[in-house]
């Protein structure tokens, strides 16, 4: 329990640490604005157009399916802890091929979501 | 208590400050070797005074002209979001080296000192949090930089990141299946058998291909070649550090080299032994010494890799991550648990 | 003990007034970083109470999976700052308050017996042991019922995506 304080620790440090760097550069560069400098960068002509117009949607589909098979890794990983330790504990070792077949029921009914994800072609073009 | 917390702000402050140093040694190393692999000899003039040194002060000089370098915050930018992305994308890359084990336990000043800072009992799980938090400097920098190849590449960065991110997270399920517990610590001192020498890919063979995935998938997550695409030079300008100068550009570089020392780092603890190795029963010093080579091996190794092969074309990478690495990272789980389940 | 308060009151503050920000950003990009910013602050609560396995799950599915989505959401739609939104109807206004005010009551209604409770003594009951044993055997239906549902998910947000486009 007490062993996460450090985190709060290093946090409070690295935070401290990349405001310093900030403000080092502020005070010690140049500050010598013109206007190209400080317009957005379009390899050297004026830009055309603002940056803020709509983005493709396959961002949006790659983030969902990330999200969801993100999901299913979250609960892979209980599994995975005490898998090992059922197989041997006193306790649970009848449970042993229960336990591995429900999540091979699990898997499969997520590799079902990964097989549609792939034949929709939502993995294909732009990514 | 207050003890415990003396402890621990030395502890943080001390790997703090190898990191940094470590970072910038890690830059001069990444121009070294890929001027070798290009037939050529690196930075090899900055020394100090009279002395060549054979360029070992670079960094400094770069660290120090960086500093004075003018820091340019374009007119349109989302002024506040714009500073603290690259301190958004430092911080997580940080705060990861609290829960890696760099040793066992050595004796000073009459107390045992264990060689990590903290040890959680999820500690791999907290790696795999602030990997997925570090997304959101690329993509914060990317919009606030109001402008076309910023956002085009954060987006596009962020979507490679996390698309490898899924692979990362089930070959790490892989490892856990051998290992039984998610703390690093205890993860280190199981592969302490053998004379130091009994690691993970050598006691359980099925981890070689589950090594490969991960370390792929963290050469993707880091944003390195093969997988630098949002980044490259010659694409997309520089991607979302495009409109960034100064101190900020440098933060992002930090920010991905201790990516790639975290991945390095994570890599050995999980398949390499951590601190294991030859003798280091008898002289616990011997740890973070073997910690280091093997991390420093694993980062030549990503560079070697950078300077050979070409890089990936954005719909390539993600073609290659969701319908290669993942259903690889699955069938590595279903093998390795079927295996477990009928030959414990 | 008193660390441990000043920690609650800590967190409890900052993930209160993340919330509220939530509110009153204009920009929807800095809401969903106060959301980002309740989160955490909620994970570091959990991590109090013992529930260090669903603290480190929190990060990595809701802060680090879930308002990513949002976040790319936002930035593909890319509403221009500041734009105010166009109000259908605006009677519904002045009815929000007294549902609040009823949503508030029936609140405070609930939450009358409840007493306040210690934590648990043991570490265990939030360790990865205890929870995966516990997911496996007890809670078993949940777990493959939850597959079912991602599965739903998945099909649902491809083909709403989906319909316009080809």
């Amino acid at each position: 329990m007490v062993n996460y304080i450090p985190v709060l620790l290093i946090f409070i440090i690295a935070v401290g640490m990349a405001s310093v760097i900030i403000i080092l550069s502020r005070i010690a560069g140049k500050n010598r604005p013109t206007r190209e400098k400080l317009m957005p960068y379009e390899c050297g002509v004026e830009p055309v157009g603002t940056a803020r117009e709509r983005q493709s949607v396959k961002f949006y589909l790659v983030a969902m399916a990330f999200l969801l098979f993100d999901i299913e890794a979250v609960f892979l990983v209980p599994w995975a802890v005490v898998f090992r330790g059922i197989l041997e504990s006193e306790t649970y070792r009848s449970l042993k091929y229960v336990i591995y077949a429900e999540m091979m029921v699990f898997m499969v009914v997520l590799f079902v979501g990964l097989v549609y994800v792939w034949r929709k072609g939502i993995l294909e073009w732009n990514k | 208590m207050t003890n415990l917390l003396l402890e621990w702000l030395i502890k943080t402050i001390i790997i703090l400050l190898i990191l940094v140093t470590a970072v910038a040694y890690v830059t001069l190393m990444e121009r070294k070797v890929m001027a070798w692999i290009q037939l050529r000899v690196g930075p090899n003039r900055v020394g100090v005074g009279k002395l060549k040194l054979w360029g070992l002060m670079q960094p400094l000089a770069d660290g120090l002209k960086m500093i004075f370098k003018e820091d340019i915050v374009p007119l349109q930018a989302n002024y506040w979001l714009y500073i603290a992305a690259p301190a958004l994308s430092l911080v997580p890359a940080l705060m990861t080296f609290i829960v890696i084990p760099y040793g066992s336990t050595i004796t000073l000043f009459n107390r045992t000192i264990e060689l990590h800072v903290t040890r959680m009992n999820v500690g791999l799980l907290y790696v795999l949090a602030l990997t997925s938090v570090g997304v959101y400097g690329i993509v914060l920098a990317g919009w606030s930089s109001n402008n076309k190849y910023s956002l085009m590449g954060g987006l596009r960065s962020s979507a490679q990141m996390i698309s490898y991110e899924l692979a990362l997270g089930l070959s790490i399920v892989c490892v856990l299946l051998y290992a039984g517990t998610l703390d690093l610590v205890d993860i280190v001192n199981a592969q302490n058998g053998f004379h130091g020498l009994a690691w993970n890919v050598f006691r359980y063979p099925l981890l070689i291909p589950v090594f490969i995935i991960f370390y792929i998938a963290s050469l993707a997550e880091t944003n390195r070649t093969p997988f630098d695409l949002p980044e490259a030079d010659s694409e997309l300008v520089a991607g979302y550090h495009t409109e960034y100068s100064s101190m900020k550009f440098v933060m992002f570089q930090m920010a991905e080299y201790l990516n790639l020392i975290t991945a390095s780092s994570i890599s050995t603890t999980l398949f390499f032994g951590g601190w294991n190795g030859p003798f280091v029963g008898r002289a616990p010093y011997l740890g973070p010494i073997y910690f280091m080579l093997k991390v420093l091996g694993l980062i030549f190794l990503a560079m070697w890799i950078r300077y050979t092969v070409p890089r990936f074309r954005y719909d390539q990478l993600m073609k290659f991550g969701w319908k290669f690495l993942l259903p690889a990272a699955i069938v590595n789980i279903i093998i390795s648990s079927t295996v477990l389940l009928f030959k414990p | 003990m008193q660390a441990e308060k000043l920690l609650f009151t800590v967190f409890a503050v900052i993930a209160v007034a993340s919330a509220l920000n939530i509110l009153l950003q204009r920009n929807p990009l800095y809401s969903a970083l106060s959301l980002i910013g309740t989160l955490l602050s909620l994970s570091a609560l959990y991590v109090m109470l013992r529930g260090q396995f669903i603290a480190a799950l929190q990060i990595v599915v809701y802060a680090g999976a879930i308002m990513v989505l949002f976040v790319f959401v936002i930035m593909l739609l890319n509403q221009p700052k500041d734009q105010p939104q166009v109000e259908k109807q605006k009677g519904l206004r002045y009815l929000a308050i007294p549902f609040a005010g009823l949503m508030i009551a029936e609140m405070f209604y609930v939450l009358r017996p409840i007493r306040l409770s210690t934590l648990p003594a043991d570490q265990s009951v939030g360790s990865t042991w205890s929870i995966g044993t516990a997911l496996f055997t007890d809670y078993l239906l949940p777990f493959e019922v939850t597959s079912v549902l991602i599965l739903m998910a998945v099909v649902g947000a491809m083909v709403l995506a989906r319909r316009e486009g080809d």
